[in-house]
Protein backbone atom coordinates (compact mmCIF):
# COMPACT_ATOMS: atom_id res chain seq x y z
CA UNK A 1 0.00 0.00 0.00
CA UNK A 2 3.00 2.37 1.13
CA UNK A 3 4.36 1.70 -2.66
CA UNK A 4 1.13 2.68 -4.30
CA UNK A 5 0.63 6.09 -2.33
CA UNK A 6 4.18 6.62 -3.47
CA UNK A 7 3.39 6.16 -7.21
CA UNK A 8 0.03 8.29 -6.96
CA UNK A 9 1.82 11.14 -5.34
CA UNK A 10 4.53 10.76 -7.85
CA UNK A 11 2.03 10.77 -10.38
CA UNK A 12 0.57 13.73 -9.11
CA UNK A 13 3.49 15.53 -8.30
CA UNK A 14 4.61 15.25 -12.02
CA UNK A 15 1.25 16.45 -13.00
CA UNK A 16 1.16 19.33 -11.37
CA UNK A 17 4.73 20.02 -11.77
CA UNK A 18 4.28 20.26 -15.24
CA UNK A 19 1.90 22.77 -15.36
CA UNK A 20 -1.00 20.60 -15.79
CA UNK A 21 -1.96 22.37 -12.63
CA UNK A 22 -2.50 25.56 -14.66
CA UNK A 23 -3.58 23.60 -18.31
CA UNK A 24 -7.48 22.96 -17.75
CA UNK A 25 -7.77 26.65 -16.29
CA UNK A 26 -6.61 28.29 -18.72
CA UNK A 27 -8.08 26.28 -21.34
CA UNK A 28 -11.59 26.03 -19.46
CA UNK A 29 -11.03 30.58 -19.33
CA UNK A 30 -9.92 30.59 -23.05
CA UNK A 31 -13.19 28.46 -23.97
CA UNK A 32 -15.46 30.28 -21.96
CA UNK A 33 -14.05 33.41 -23.08
CA UNK A 34 -13.88 32.88 -27.02
CA UNK A 35 -17.66 30.86 -27.00
CA UNK A 36 -19.90 34.34 -26.60
CA UNK A 37 -17.65 36.22 -29.08
CA UNK A 38 -18.81 33.12 -31.30
CA UNK A 39 -22.01 32.35 -30.40
CA UNK A 40 -22.79 36.43 -30.31
CA UNK A 41 -24.52 38.94 -27.48
CA UNK A 42 -27.53 36.20 -27.07
CA UNK A 43 -27.65 36.21 -23.17
CA UNK A 44 -30.38 33.33 -23.68
CA UNK A 45 -29.02 31.65 -26.13
CA UNK A 46 -25.07 31.49 -24.42
CA UNK A 47 -26.87 30.42 -21.22
CA UNK A 48 -28.53 27.09 -23.37
CA UNK A 49 -25.50 26.10 -25.08
CA UNK A 50 -22.77 27.30 -22.71
CA UNK A 51 -23.17 24.17 -20.85
CA UNK A 52 -22.59 21.85 -23.60
CA UNK A 53 -19.75 23.63 -23.80
CA UNK A 54 -18.26 23.19 -20.42
CA UNK A 55 -18.45 19.71 -20.93
CA UNK A 56 -16.90 19.27 -24.68
CA UNK A 57 -14.04 21.42 -22.80
CA UNK A 58 -13.98 18.77 -20.20
CA UNK A 59 -13.24 16.11 -22.40
CA UNK A 60 -10.85 17.59 -24.00
CA UNK A 61 -8.74 19.22 -21.05
CA UNK A 62 -8.50 15.24 -19.41
CA UNK A 63 -7.28 14.30 -23.25
CA UNK A 64 -4.30 17.42 -23.03
CA UNK A 65 -1.86 15.94 -21.26
CA UNK A 66 -1.79 12.25 -22.51
CA UNK A 67 1.48 12.90 -24.00
CA UNK A 68 2.51 12.63 -20.36
CA UNK A 69 0.45 10.14 -18.93
CA UNK A 70 2.57 7.27 -20.12
CA UNK A 71 4.86 8.03 -22.63
CA UNK A 72 7.70 9.40 -20.60
CA UNK A 73 7.29 6.34 -18.18
CA UNK A 74 8.10 4.38 -20.56
CA UNK A 75 10.85 5.51 -22.43
CA UNK A 76 12.57 5.75 -19.33
CA UNK A 77 11.72 2.81 -18.00
CA UNK A 78 9.49 3.09 -14.76
CA UNK A 79 7.24 1.04 -16.43
CA UNK A 80 9.27 -1.76 -16.80
CA UNK A 81 10.67 -1.41 -12.84
CA UNK A 82 7.43 -1.45 -11.70
CA UNK A 83 6.56 -4.83 -13.70
CA UNK A 84 9.90 -6.28 -12.45
CA UNK A 85 8.91 -5.80 -8.59
CA UNK A 86 5.19 -7.86 -9.62
CA UNK A 87 2.81 -4.67 -10.18
CA UNK A 88 0.31 -5.61 -11.99
CA UNK A 89 -0.21 -3.19 -14.82
CA UNK A 90 -4.04 -2.84 -14.11
CA UNK A 91 -2.83 -1.67 -10.77
CA UNK A 92 -0.51 0.74 -12.41
CA UNK A 93 -2.70 1.95 -14.59
CA UNK A 94 -5.49 2.20 -11.90
CA UNK A 95 -3.09 4.37 -9.75
CA UNK A 96 -2.23 6.53 -12.98
CA UNK A 97 -6.19 7.23 -13.38
CA UNK A 98 -6.44 8.13 -9.63
CA UNK A 99 -3.89 10.67 -9.81
CA UNK A 100 -5.01 11.86 -13.27
CA UNK A 101 -8.89 12.24 -11.95
CA UNK A 102 -6.94 14.16 -9.07
CA UNK A 103 -4.56 16.38 -11.39
CA UNK A 104 -6.90 17.41 -13.47
CA UNK A 105 -10.37 17.30 -11.81
CA UNK A 106 -9.76 19.37 -9.25
CA UNK A 107 -8.35 22.30 -11.36
CA UNK A 108 -10.92 21.89 -13.69
CA UNK A 109 -14.01 21.95 -10.30
CA UNK A 110 -12.24 25.67 -9.49
CA UNK A 111 -11.82 26.57 -13.33
CA UNK A 112 -15.98 26.06 -13.50
CA UNK A 113 -16.85 28.84 -11.23
CA UNK A 114 -15.41 31.61 -13.90
CA UNK A 115 -16.03 29.79 -16.84
CA UNK A 116 -19.75 29.75 -16.20
CA UNK A 117 -19.78 32.91 -15.07
CA UNK A 118 -18.81 34.08 -18.43
CA UNK A 119 -21.29 31.66 -20.11
CA UNK A 120 -24.30 32.68 -18.56
CA UNK A 121 -24.73 29.95 -16.47
CA UNK A 122 -26.92 30.54 -13.39
CA UNK A 123 -26.69 29.15 -9.79
CA UNK A 124 -28.61 26.15 -10.73
CA UNK A 125 -26.65 24.92 -14.00
CA UNK A 126 -23.46 25.64 -11.92
CA UNK A 127 -24.20 23.00 -9.33
CA UNK A 128 -25.49 20.90 -11.73
CA UNK A 129 -22.40 21.18 -13.67
CA UNK A 130 -20.60 20.39 -10.65
CA UNK A 131 -22.35 17.37 -9.92
CA UNK A 132 -22.00 16.18 -13.50
CA UNK A 133 -18.28 16.92 -13.51
CA UNK A 134 -17.59 15.32 -10.29
CA UNK A 135 -19.20 12.33 -11.34
CA UNK A 136 -17.82 12.40 -14.88
CA UNK A 137 -13.67 13.07 -13.62
CA UNK A 138 -12.86 9.19 -12.92
CA UNK A 139 -14.26 7.95 -16.09
CA UNK A 140 -12.79 10.82 -18.59
CA UNK A 141 -9.66 10.39 -16.44
CA UNK A 142 -10.03 6.93 -16.91
CA UNK A 143 -10.48 7.58 -21.07
CA UNK A 144 -7.48 9.46 -20.92
CA UNK A 145 -4.53 7.10 -19.21
CA UNK A 146 -6.15 4.60 -21.50
CA UNK A 147 -5.83 6.80 -24.32
CA UNK A 148 -1.85 7.35 -23.26
CA UNK A 149 -1.38 3.57 -23.19
CA UNK A 150 -2.33 3.07 -26.36
CA UNK A 151 -0.52 5.70 -28.07
CA UNK A 152 2.65 5.91 -25.88
CA UNK A 153 4.54 3.91 -29.16
CA UNK A 154 2.89 6.38 -31.56
CA UNK A 155 4.39 10.16 -32.31
CA UNK A 156 1.77 12.30 -32.22
CA UNK A 157 -0.32 10.01 -30.66
CA UNK A 158 -2.07 12.59 -28.71
CA UNK A 159 -4.07 13.58 -31.72
CA UNK A 160 -4.90 9.75 -32.53
CA UNK A 161 -5.90 9.62 -28.96
CA UNK A 162 -8.44 11.47 -28.37
CA UNK A 163 -9.91 10.35 -32.01
CA UNK A 164 -9.89 6.67 -30.36
CA UNK A 165 -11.78 7.25 -27.11
CA UNK A 166 -14.04 10.22 -28.79
CA UNK A 167 -16.87 7.55 -28.96
CA UNK A 168 -16.60 6.12 -25.62
CA UNK A 169 -16.75 9.50 -24.29
CA UNK A 170 -20.48 10.06 -26.10
CA UNK A 171 -22.34 8.72 -23.48
CA UNK A 172 -20.66 11.16 -20.85
CA UNK A 173 -21.20 14.32 -23.31
CA UNK A 174 -24.92 13.38 -23.72
CA UNK A 175 -25.67 12.31 -19.86
CA UNK A 176 -23.84 15.55 -18.51
CA UNK A 177 -25.51 17.57 -20.97
CA UNK A 178 -28.63 15.96 -20.41
CA UNK A 179 -28.47 16.89 -16.70
CA UNK A 180 -28.99 20.58 -17.67
CA UNK A 181 -32.35 20.19 -19.39
CA UNK A 182 -35.41 20.44 -16.91
CA UNK A 183 -36.62 17.33 -19.06
CA UNK A 184 -33.47 15.28 -18.00
CA UNK A 185 -34.69 13.85 -15.31
CA UNK A 186 -32.43 10.95 -15.45
CA UNK A 187 -29.49 11.71 -16.54
CA UNK A 188 -27.78 11.83 -13.68
CA UNK A 189 -28.33 8.30 -13.28
CA UNK A 190 -28.16 7.33 -16.53
CA UNK A 191 -24.21 9.42 -16.13
CA UNK A 192 -23.40 8.09 -13.08
CA UNK A 193 -24.09 4.43 -14.56
CA UNK A 194 -21.58 5.35 -17.63
CA UNK A 195 -19.01 6.90 -15.50
CA UNK A 196 -19.05 4.16 -13.27
CA UNK A 197 -18.69 1.61 -16.12
CA UNK A 198 -15.91 3.34 -17.92
CA UNK A 199 -14.01 4.12 -14.36
CA UNK A 200 -13.90 0.06 -13.58
CA UNK A 201 -13.32 -1.13 -17.26
CA UNK A 202 -10.33 1.46 -17.81
CA UNK A 203 -7.63 0.28 -15.40
CA UNK A 204 -8.24 -3.40 -17.39
CA UNK A 205 -8.30 -1.91 -20.66
CA UNK A 206 -5.18 0.27 -20.19
CA UNK A 207 -3.34 -2.44 -18.17
CA UNK A 208 -3.63 -4.95 -20.87
CA UNK A 209 -2.29 -1.58 -23.50
CA UNK A 210 0.24 -1.40 -20.83
CA UNK A 211 1.65 -4.83 -21.36
CA UNK A 212 1.47 -4.70 -24.94
CA UNK A 213 3.80 -1.82 -24.91
CA UNK A 214 6.20 -4.29 -23.22
CA UNK A 215 5.95 -6.85 -26.39
CA UNK B 1 24.99 -26.19 -7.84
CA UNK B 2 22.71 -27.37 -5.30
CA UNK B 3 18.93 -27.26 -5.67
CA UNK B 4 18.47 -25.14 -2.94
CA UNK B 5 21.15 -22.41 -4.08
CA UNK B 6 19.64 -22.11 -6.83
CA UNK B 7 17.85 -18.45 -7.49
CA UNK B 8 17.75 -18.03 -11.74
CA UNK B 9 16.81 -20.78 -13.88
CA UNK B 10 15.95 -20.51 -18.02
CA UNK B 11 15.37 -23.86 -19.57
CA UNK B 12 15.38 -24.39 -23.75
CA UNK B 13 13.95 -20.96 -23.56
CA UNK B 14 13.13 -19.37 -27.19
CA UNK B 15 12.51 -15.63 -27.91
CA UNK B 16 10.65 -14.32 -31.01
CA UNK B 17 10.19 -11.01 -31.33
CA UNK B 18 7.97 -10.06 -34.13
CA UNK B 19 7.96 -12.74 -37.01
CA UNK B 20 11.96 -12.95 -36.33
CA UNK B 21 13.29 -15.70 -33.72
CA UNK B 22 15.57 -13.91 -31.88
CA UNK B 23 16.83 -17.27 -29.66
CA UNK B 24 16.12 -20.51 -28.80
CA UNK B 25 17.03 -23.34 -26.94
CA UNK B 26 18.99 -21.37 -24.38
CA UNK B 27 19.31 -22.63 -20.87
CA UNK B 28 21.12 -21.23 -17.74
CA UNK B 29 20.96 -21.64 -13.97
CA UNK B 30 22.29 -19.00 -11.63
CA UNK B 31 23.05 -19.41 -7.69
CA UNK B 32 23.54 -18.14 -4.88
CA UNK B 33 27.11 -16.29 -5.06
CA UNK B 34 26.76 -16.60 -8.80
CA UNK B 35 27.55 -14.71 -12.21
CA UNK B 36 27.08 -15.36 -15.98
CA UNK B 37 28.15 -13.01 -18.72
CA UNK B 38 26.19 -12.89 -21.53
CA UNK B 39 28.02 -12.28 -24.65
CA UNK B 40 27.43 -11.78 -27.97
CA UNK B 41 27.55 -9.23 -30.91
CA UNK B 42 24.64 -6.76 -31.67
CA UNK B 43 20.91 -8.31 -31.99
CA UNK B 44 21.72 -11.50 -31.08
CA UNK B 45 19.50 -10.93 -28.08
CA UNK B 46 21.27 -10.54 -24.98
CA UNK B 47 18.86 -7.80 -23.83
CA UNK B 48 16.04 -9.84 -24.49
CA UNK B 49 17.13 -12.66 -22.54
CA UNK B 50 17.43 -10.15 -19.76
CA UNK B 51 13.83 -9.04 -20.04
CA UNK B 52 12.98 -12.49 -20.64
CA UNK B 53 14.47 -13.32 -17.24
CA UNK B 54 13.35 -10.17 -15.74
CA UNK B 55 9.47 -11.71 -16.63
CA UNK B 56 9.21 -8.52 -19.17
CA UNK B 57 8.70 -10.53 -21.67
CA UNK B 58 7.31 -14.17 -22.41
CA UNK B 59 9.16 -16.79 -23.71
CA UNK B 60 7.80 -18.57 -26.91
CA UNK B 61 9.11 -22.11 -25.91
CA UNK B 62 10.61 -23.02 -22.30
CA UNK B 63 10.46 -22.05 -18.96
CA UNK B 64 11.47 -19.25 -16.64
CA UNK B 65 11.54 -19.78 -12.98
CA UNK B 66 12.52 -17.40 -10.87
CA UNK B 67 12.98 -18.32 -6.58
CA UNK B 68 13.73 -14.56 -5.94
CA UNK B 69 13.19 -10.52 -6.32
CA UNK B 70 15.03 -9.13 -8.92
CA UNK B 71 16.71 -5.48 -9.66
CA UNK B 72 17.30 -4.55 -13.05
CA UNK B 73 19.02 -2.77 -15.33
CA UNK B 74 18.66 -1.78 -18.84
CA UNK B 75 18.16 0.92 -21.07
CA UNK B 76 16.34 3.60 -18.93
CA UNK B 77 17.56 4.54 -15.83
CA UNK B 78 13.89 4.77 -14.47
CA UNK B 79 15.07 8.18 -12.82
CA UNK B 80 12.34 11.06 -12.96
CA UNK B 81 14.46 13.54 -14.66
CA UNK B 82 14.05 16.61 -12.72
CA UNK B 83 14.12 15.54 -9.50
CA UNK B 84 17.82 15.57 -7.33
CA UNK B 85 19.21 12.42 -7.88
CA UNK B 86 18.82 11.70 -4.04
CA UNK B 87 14.65 12.20 -3.87
CA UNK B 88 14.73 9.90 -7.55
CA UNK B 89 16.52 7.24 -5.57
CA UNK B 90 14.36 7.61 -2.87
CA UNK B 91 11.26 7.69 -4.76
CA UNK B 92 12.15 3.59 -5.65
CA UNK B 93 13.20 3.33 -2.04
CA UNK B 94 9.31 4.00 -0.91
CA UNK B 95 8.51 1.40 -3.76
CA UNK B 96 11.02 -1.31 -2.53
CA UNK B 97 10.02 -0.55 1.10
CA UNK B 98 13.62 0.40 2.34
CA UNK B 99 14.93 3.08 4.38
CA UNK B 100 17.13 5.92 3.73
CA UNK B 101 20.25 4.76 4.83
CA UNK B 102 20.55 1.91 2.44
CA UNK B 103 20.35 4.20 -0.55
CA UNK B 104 22.84 6.56 1.25
CA UNK B 105 25.14 3.51 0.98
CA UNK B 106 24.33 2.55 -2.68
CA UNK B 107 25.24 6.03 -3.48
CA UNK B 108 28.22 5.63 -1.38
CA UNK B 109 29.14 2.76 -3.36
CA UNK B 110 29.01 4.04 -6.82
CA UNK B 111 30.30 7.43 -6.08
CA UNK B 112 27.79 9.06 -6.10
CA UNK B 113 27.14 11.62 -3.15
CA UNK B 114 28.53 14.82 -4.58
CA UNK B 115 25.74 14.43 -7.11
CA UNK B 116 23.14 14.11 -4.14
CA UNK B 117 21.19 17.16 -5.21
CA UNK B 118 22.09 17.16 -8.81
CA UNK B 119 19.05 17.02 -11.10
CA UNK B 120 18.69 13.56 -12.51
CA UNK B 121 18.33 15.38 -16.11
CA UNK B 122 21.77 17.27 -15.76
CA UNK B 123 23.86 14.09 -15.19
CA UNK B 124 26.07 12.83 -17.54
CA UNK B 125 25.78 9.36 -19.36
CA UNK B 126 28.35 7.34 -16.98
CA UNK B 127 26.54 8.97 -14.49
CA UNK B 128 23.20 7.83 -14.74
CA UNK B 129 24.06 4.32 -15.29
CA UNK B 130 26.18 4.53 -11.72
CA UNK B 131 22.41 6.28 -10.33
CA UNK B 132 20.76 2.83 -11.78
CA UNK B 133 23.41 0.85 -10.25
CA UNK B 134 22.97 2.77 -7.20
CA UNK B 135 18.93 1.62 -7.21
CA UNK B 136 20.04 -1.57 -7.87
CA UNK B 137 21.73 -2.11 -4.92
CA UNK B 138 19.50 -0.01 -2.75
CA UNK B 139 16.88 -2.37 -3.42
CA UNK B 140 18.66 -5.44 -1.47
CA UNK B 141 16.83 -7.66 -4.51
CA UNK B 142 18.92 -11.16 -4.62
CA UNK B 143 19.15 -11.47 -8.58
CA UNK B 144 20.68 -8.77 -10.05
CA UNK B 145 19.90 -8.59 -13.82
CA UNK B 146 22.35 -6.22 -15.55
CA UNK B 147 21.61 -5.39 -19.65
CA UNK B 148 25.16 -2.86 -20.51
CA UNK B 149 25.43 -1.64 -17.17
CA UNK B 150 28.95 0.04 -17.58
CA UNK B 151 27.76 1.84 -20.87
CA UNK B 152 29.46 5.13 -20.67
CA UNK B 153 31.43 4.72 -17.46
CA UNK B 154 34.85 5.17 -17.24
CA UNK B 155 37.24 3.34 -15.54
CA UNK B 156 37.17 4.53 -12.01
CA UNK B 157 33.24 3.85 -11.97
CA UNK B 158 33.53 -0.10 -13.60
CA UNK B 159 36.21 -0.49 -10.70
CA UNK B 160 32.84 0.30 -8.30
CA UNK B 161 30.52 -1.84 -10.59
CA UNK B 162 32.85 -4.59 -10.64
CA UNK B 163 33.36 -4.01 -6.91
CA UNK B 164 29.42 -3.80 -6.11
CA UNK B 165 29.00 -6.95 -8.06
CA UNK B 166 31.83 -8.80 -6.34
CA UNK B 167 30.42 -7.72 -2.39
CA UNK B 168 26.57 -8.40 -3.63
CA UNK B 169 28.05 -12.75 -5.13
CA UNK B 170 29.71 -12.22 -1.58
CA UNK B 171 26.63 -11.38 0.33
CA UNK B 172 24.37 -14.75 -1.69
CA UNK B 173 23.11 -12.80 -4.56
CA UNK B 174 23.60 -13.82 -8.24
CA UNK B 175 24.62 -11.22 -11.40
CA UNK B 176 23.06 -12.32 -15.16
CA UNK B 177 25.26 -9.67 -17.06
CA UNK B 178 24.61 -8.79 -20.57
CA UNK B 179 27.82 -6.65 -21.81
CA UNK B 180 29.23 -6.22 -25.23
CA UNK B 181 32.99 -6.32 -23.38
CA UNK B 182 34.48 -7.60 -20.62
CA UNK B 183 34.32 -6.77 -16.90
CA UNK B 184 36.91 -7.74 -14.52
CA UNK B 185 34.77 -10.03 -12.44
CA UNK B 186 36.57 -12.93 -10.63
CA UNK B 187 35.25 -16.41 -11.65
CA UNK B 188 32.59 -15.65 -14.29
CA UNK B 189 31.02 -17.91 -16.50
CA UNK B 190 30.27 -17.02 -20.05
CA UNK B 191 27.58 -17.30 -22.22
CA UNK B 192 27.94 -16.81 -26.18
CA UNK B 193 24.53 -15.97 -27.00
CA UNK B 194 25.58 -15.32 -30.47
CA UNK B 195 26.70 -18.69 -30.87
CA UNK B 196 23.06 -19.60 -30.08
CA UNK B 197 21.32 -17.85 -32.48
Amino acid sequence: MTALIALFWRDLRRAWGSGALWLPIVFFLLVATAFPFAVGPDAPLLSRTGGGMVWVAALLAALLPIDRLVRPDKETGVLDQLAVRGFADEVVAAVKIAAHAFGFGLPLLVALLPAAALLAQDAARVEMLATGLAIAIPALASLAVLSAALTANLKGGSAIGGLLVLPLAVPLLIFGAGMLDPSGRGAVKLLGAASLLLTVIGPFAAGAALRGLRE
Amino acid sequence: MSEADLLLRLDCVACVRGDRLVFEGVSLALARGGALWLRGPNGAGKSSLIRLAAGLLRAAAGTVERRERIALIDEGAALDPELPLRRALDFWARIDTIDGPRVTEAMGAMGLAPLAEVPVAMLSTGQRKRAAMARVIASGAPIWLLDEPANGMDEAAKARLVAAIAKHRGNGGAVLLASHFALDIAELAELDIGALA
